[in-house]
């Protein structure tokens, strides 16, 4: 059985295509076996709901009478970057204000950063801008303070550089003492553990291989239609066998762009965890086409087969050592309790599953309704060993102060 | 027989008075501390599970009342704010009753207000500032 996008995209125009959920996808395979299946489905839909720190949005807000060239920008109080063109500028996910008090009373509550301004911009919300100008002779303003909403600049763009990875670390604690994390709160002597991955429905581990996204792949991003642009940061997707005969896939990300003005506040929400910081909870759902057989049995794979490895976020990921606890399954973490060192521990998710299924749905019927072509991409993303090893970051004495 | 959980908010005029000794001595109430605190104002908050006679238990309650103490019932102290709450499951691990679990297979996040007991660590790890605290009233009336 073979199947090329172009069929598939006719298919969805003339309102003839089948799409699945990942989710229906599992089922109807173990009900009617990988091959009928394969047959019958040609898209299979996948998301994820969570917080996903490399966010971030360009805005171009429109020029000024008299004109100012932003040399630094705020907006609610929160920087951005502004070290482009004029009136173009770069807000992150997790930009804090400059007079937050970060950690300084431990753990620190980061109530409002760049993720909650990109929600309130989303949501149509009021947004306080204020830039600061050095003057020149074509840009002679030096300082502009108003009030903008997303419909009232030029461009509002979601450009994230690292979203949708494709299966994350459970994170646990064996110190004595409760840490606070990206992870949420980890009690101490293994207490709790937490994952952040939507298991059987997340997007990149439906296609372990990447064998069908690329520069090009039309997404659901934020609640509106989005594209992958670019590998990731940090791309570097593994194939790891375990000792039980399971394999452990993970490392693969995706760089997302969209227009944010298309986008729902359901689906772009500001985080704040606890000691750690602000980011930007972000649903995004990627169309699997099943070109063939082996694409549906990957897309088919349910959570007992889908594994994540437990790391020690207390001493070991601060530390930067690479041990590892253990490996479970995705379908151990749902149930509410793992075994790590012989110690059962109770489980907890931090990326939302009912999300993630309400994005397949939603995808789901945007293909079938006709609305949803797929992106075919230019090139593929770079697959298992297609990449270098990720680098780390190595102290060096630097030139002598002073020196060029 | 009744069994009663309720926040008191004690002025800061009688935080100094041995209020809970009376309430167990005077009538005969069987009570479980179940968090206590005074703030910076000399104010009182405490959370107590309540057991005895139902008379003597209102008997309590307006004793209670006369000193201008505060009762609010504890499953009305802590609300989710369903809108935003997407059902992540950050606030499962940490709650210390399981008033806050998990549905399978749903995985939907419930709150059973009924073992909630008002620690308030959930208002402070939900990254989607989901759950708050209902404002303390002194016209709110106790439970029966």
């Amino acid at each position: 059985m073979e199947r090329t996008w172009e069929e598939i995209n006719e298919k969805i125009k003339k309102g003839k295509v089948v799409v699945l959920t990942a989710e229906e996808a599992i089922a109807l395979v173990r009900e009617k076996g990988l091959k009928e299946a394969a047959a019958r489905v040609d898209v299979v839909t996948t998301g994820t709901f969570g917080t996903m720190c490399s966010s971030g949005a360009y805005f171009n807000f429109g020029h000024a009478r008299p004109r100012i060239k932003m040399y630094k920008v705020w907006l609610n109080n929160v920087p951005g970057y502004a070290g482009f063109a004029a009136v173009d500028a770069f807000l992150g996910a997790t930009q804090l204000p400059e007079d937050d008090p970060l950690n300084s009373i431990h753990p620190g509550a980061f109530s409002y950063g760049g993720g909650h301004v990109i929600h309130d911009l989303v949501a149509r919300k009021p947004v306080t801008l204020r830039a600061i100008g050095y003057g020149t002779d074509c840009y002679p303003r030096k300082e502009i303070r108003t009030v903008i909403t997303l419909d009232d600049i030029n461009q509002a763009v979601l450009f994230n550089p690292r979203n949708a990875y494709q299966n994350y670390s459970v994170a646990v604690n064996t110190t004595n003492r409760t840490i606070y994390t990206y992870m949420g709160v980890l009690k101490p002597r293994l207490g709790n553990a937490t994952y952040s991955t939507s298991g059987q429905l997340s997007p990149l581990l439906k296609d372990p291989y990447l064998r069908t996204v690329g520069i090009g792949t039309r997404i659901f991003l934020g609640g509106g239609v989005g594209y992958v642009v670019w590998q990731g940061t940090q791309h570097c997707p593994t194939l790891k066998e375990l000792p039980d005969g399971g394999k452990l896939f993970s490392g693969g990300t995706v760089a997302v762009i969209g227009d944010l003005k298309k986008m729902h506040p359901r689906w772009l929400v500001g985080v704040s965890y606890i000691g750690y910081g602000a980011s930007l909870a972000v649903g995004l759902g990627l169309p699997i086409p099943i070109l063939n057989e082996e694409i549906m049995y990957w897309a088919s794979r349910g959570d007992e087969e889908l594994y994540a490895p437990v790391i020690d976020y207390g001493e070991d990921y601060p530390q930067g050592n690479s041990r590892v606890l253990g490996y479970v399954t995705y379908a151990q973490l749902k149930s509410g309790i793992i075994k790590i060192e012989g110690k059962e521990i109770p489980t907890a998710p931090l990326s939302s599953y009912p999300r993630a299924r309400e994005i397949a749905l939603t995808l789901k019927d945007w293909i079938t309704s006709g609305r949803f072509l797929l992106g075919k991409p230019v090139e593929l993303l770079p697959s298992i060993g297609e990449t270098p090893p990720l680098k780390g970051l190595q102290e060096k004495a630097g030139e002598e102060e002073g020196e060029k | 027989m009744i069994l009663q959980r309720v926040i008191l908010r004690f002025p800061a005029q009688v935080v100094d008075r041995p209020i809970i000794y009376n309430l167990i001595k005077k009538y005969d109430l069987v009570v479980n501390i179940l968090k206590a605190n005074i703030n910076i104002q000399k104010e009182g908050t405490m959370v107590l599970e309540i057991q005895g006679d139902p008379t003597q238990y209102a008997r309590g309650l307006e004793y209670l009342q006369s000193l201008g103490v505060s009762i609010q019932p504890l499953s009305q102290a802590v609300f989710r704010d369903e809108e935003a709450c997407t059902h992540c499951g950050a606030c499962i691990g940490v709650c210390p009753t399981g008033a806050l679990y998990l549905e399978r297979p749903s995985m939907e996040v419930k709150f059973d207000e009924n073992r909630c007991v008002a620690c308030l660590i959930c208002v402070k790890v939900c990254p989607y500032k989901a759950m708050g605290v209902v404002a303390a009233s002194n016209s709110l009336a106790p439970v029966d």
